[in-house]
């Protein structure tokens, strides 16, 4: 930490030219488990959000007492306590979602963001960018999340946080839903699409080619 | 017998771990690129798996139900809100003496996928593993089973997208989608494959 790092761009970097999900490939599991309704997405990114910033603030607040060897063990123990707390918040005061969500909110414990983040960045800075820092990646992985949470809502039923968008034609509208959009694939085919689009607006990001075709052989990196 | 087997192969191909449940895609999408590192970390979550299902169940029915204090005079003490910090526990010290172990004994297989193995720990698929396990209140034989048959589920998912990524380097793709776009997009498609299997288990 030569010089101070610059707040406005460590939280909005994360956002879409760093977002965790489609760059750094962190937080996927969750990411694509609970997106299939808008609400769970949105109780998922809160919760994660908070882990995330609680998380990133206390490890960098005692990084300096931490021994490099057991410093993985030491963060997830901090993480899954947080992690319980908001499982309990969850079970009292949003039992429907809690239950929607099943093992996917004590999943944050392992969910490789939260871990990579503290790992690579709140562990050599001091709170308030460690901080600043998870709170720019949770809104990236919650912008991920809504925009899939909100297509496959739209798509799969029709309805945008419960509520009927489009007219069903079982109840004499035009909108036949696509039930394949509440199923595994079409998350994996959303991300997908969304990592497209991303990579074909930012060309940086798009990864080299393995292999050159018709002169070199050598694959390269 | 038979519902050990039928266990397991629920386990393996219709609750596949990353393809129906996304659980270890990080993981799942990150070392498949090359189709013997996807081997390693399926024998790696084969055998992680089919041996902290099994020891949190013990340690979850011995410490953590209510009422196992009673012996101590605490019999209204409910400690399975601690669930999630043991079972880490648990599953960070399993890996490590997998590695030690593995170490000693096996050296080529530790250096074949010693990269991998820490990384397990913070792998949500085994996390998962034990809290299904708690969810649908399995018992100690049924938990072992459940174990292994995610692990080998999750070995061939992995293998599968490895062989089929290593043939990709070759094709002419959109720069954009070259490397995380076309693996979710592969993904999807494998996921589509595998939902017929739950087309199998409603069958029955």
């Amino acid at each position: 930490m030569a010089q101070p790092p610059n707040l406005w761009n460590t939280l909005t970097d994360p956002l879409i030219r760093q977002n965790p999900v489609t760059l750094q490939i962190l937080g996927l599991c969750s990411a694509l488990a609970v997106t299939t309704g808008l609400a769970t997405a949105l109780t998922m990114s809160i919760s994660l959000t908070v882990v995330l910033t609680l998380a990133a603030g206390v490890i960098s607040l005692i990084r300096r007492h931490i021994p490099d060897t057991i410093r993985l063990i030491l963060q997830i123990v901090i993480v899954a306590s947080l992690v319980i707390v908001i499982d309990q918040v969850l079970q009292a005061y949003f039992s429907e979602i809690s239950k929607a969500l099943s093992v996917y909110v004590g999943l944050i414990t392992t969910n490789c963001l939260v871990l990579g983040r503290t790992e690579a960045y709140a562990r050599h800075h001091t709170p308030l960018p460690a901080m600043v820092d998870a709170f720019g990646n949770g809104l990236g992985y919650s912008l991920v999340l809504m925009i899939v949470g909100g297509l496959r809502e739209l798509f799969g039923k029709g309805e945008l946080f419960g509520f009927q968008v489009l007219p069903l034609v079982d109840q004499g509208g035009w909108f036949t839903p696509l039930s394949l959009m509440l199923l595994a694939p079409s998350a994996f085919f959303l991300l997908g699409l969304l990592v497209w689009a991303v990579r074909a607006v930012l060309p940086e990001q798009a990864e080299a080619r393995e292999h050159t075709p018709p002169l070199s052989t050598e694959p390269a990196e | 017998m038979s519902e050990l087997w039928h266990l397991f192969l629920s386990a393996a191909f219709v609750d596949n771990m990353p393809l129906t449940l996304f659980l270890g895609l990080c993981t799942f999408l990150a070392l498949s690129r090359r189709p013997e590192a996807a081997i390693g970390l399926g024998i790696a979550m084969t055998g992680v798996l089919g041996v902290t299902v099994p020891l949190n169940y013990l340690i979850y029915q011995a410490f953590l139900t209510p009422g196992t204090w009673a012996w101590a005079g605490l019999p209204d003490i409910d400690l399975s809100y601690l669930a999630l910090i043991a079972f880490i526990g648990v599953i960070a010290a399993s890996v490590q003496l997998l590695e030690m172990l593995l170490d000693r004994f096996f050296p080529a297989t530790h250096a074949a996928f010693g990269v991998f193995l820490p990384l397990l720990t913070v792998q949500c698929a085994i996390l998962a593993g034990s809290l299904f396990m708690v969810e649908r209140s399995y018992d100690f034989l049924q938990s072992a089973v459940f174990g292994l048959g995610s692990g080998v589920g999750f070995a061939i998912a992995v293998a599968m997208l490895g062989a089929i990524r290593t043939r990709l380097a070759y094709s002419d793709l959109p720069a954009s989608l070259r490397g995380l776009g076309i693996a979710f997009v592969l993904a999807g498609l494998m996921s589509l494959g595998f939902a017929a299997f739950s087309q199998m288990a409603a069958a029955q």
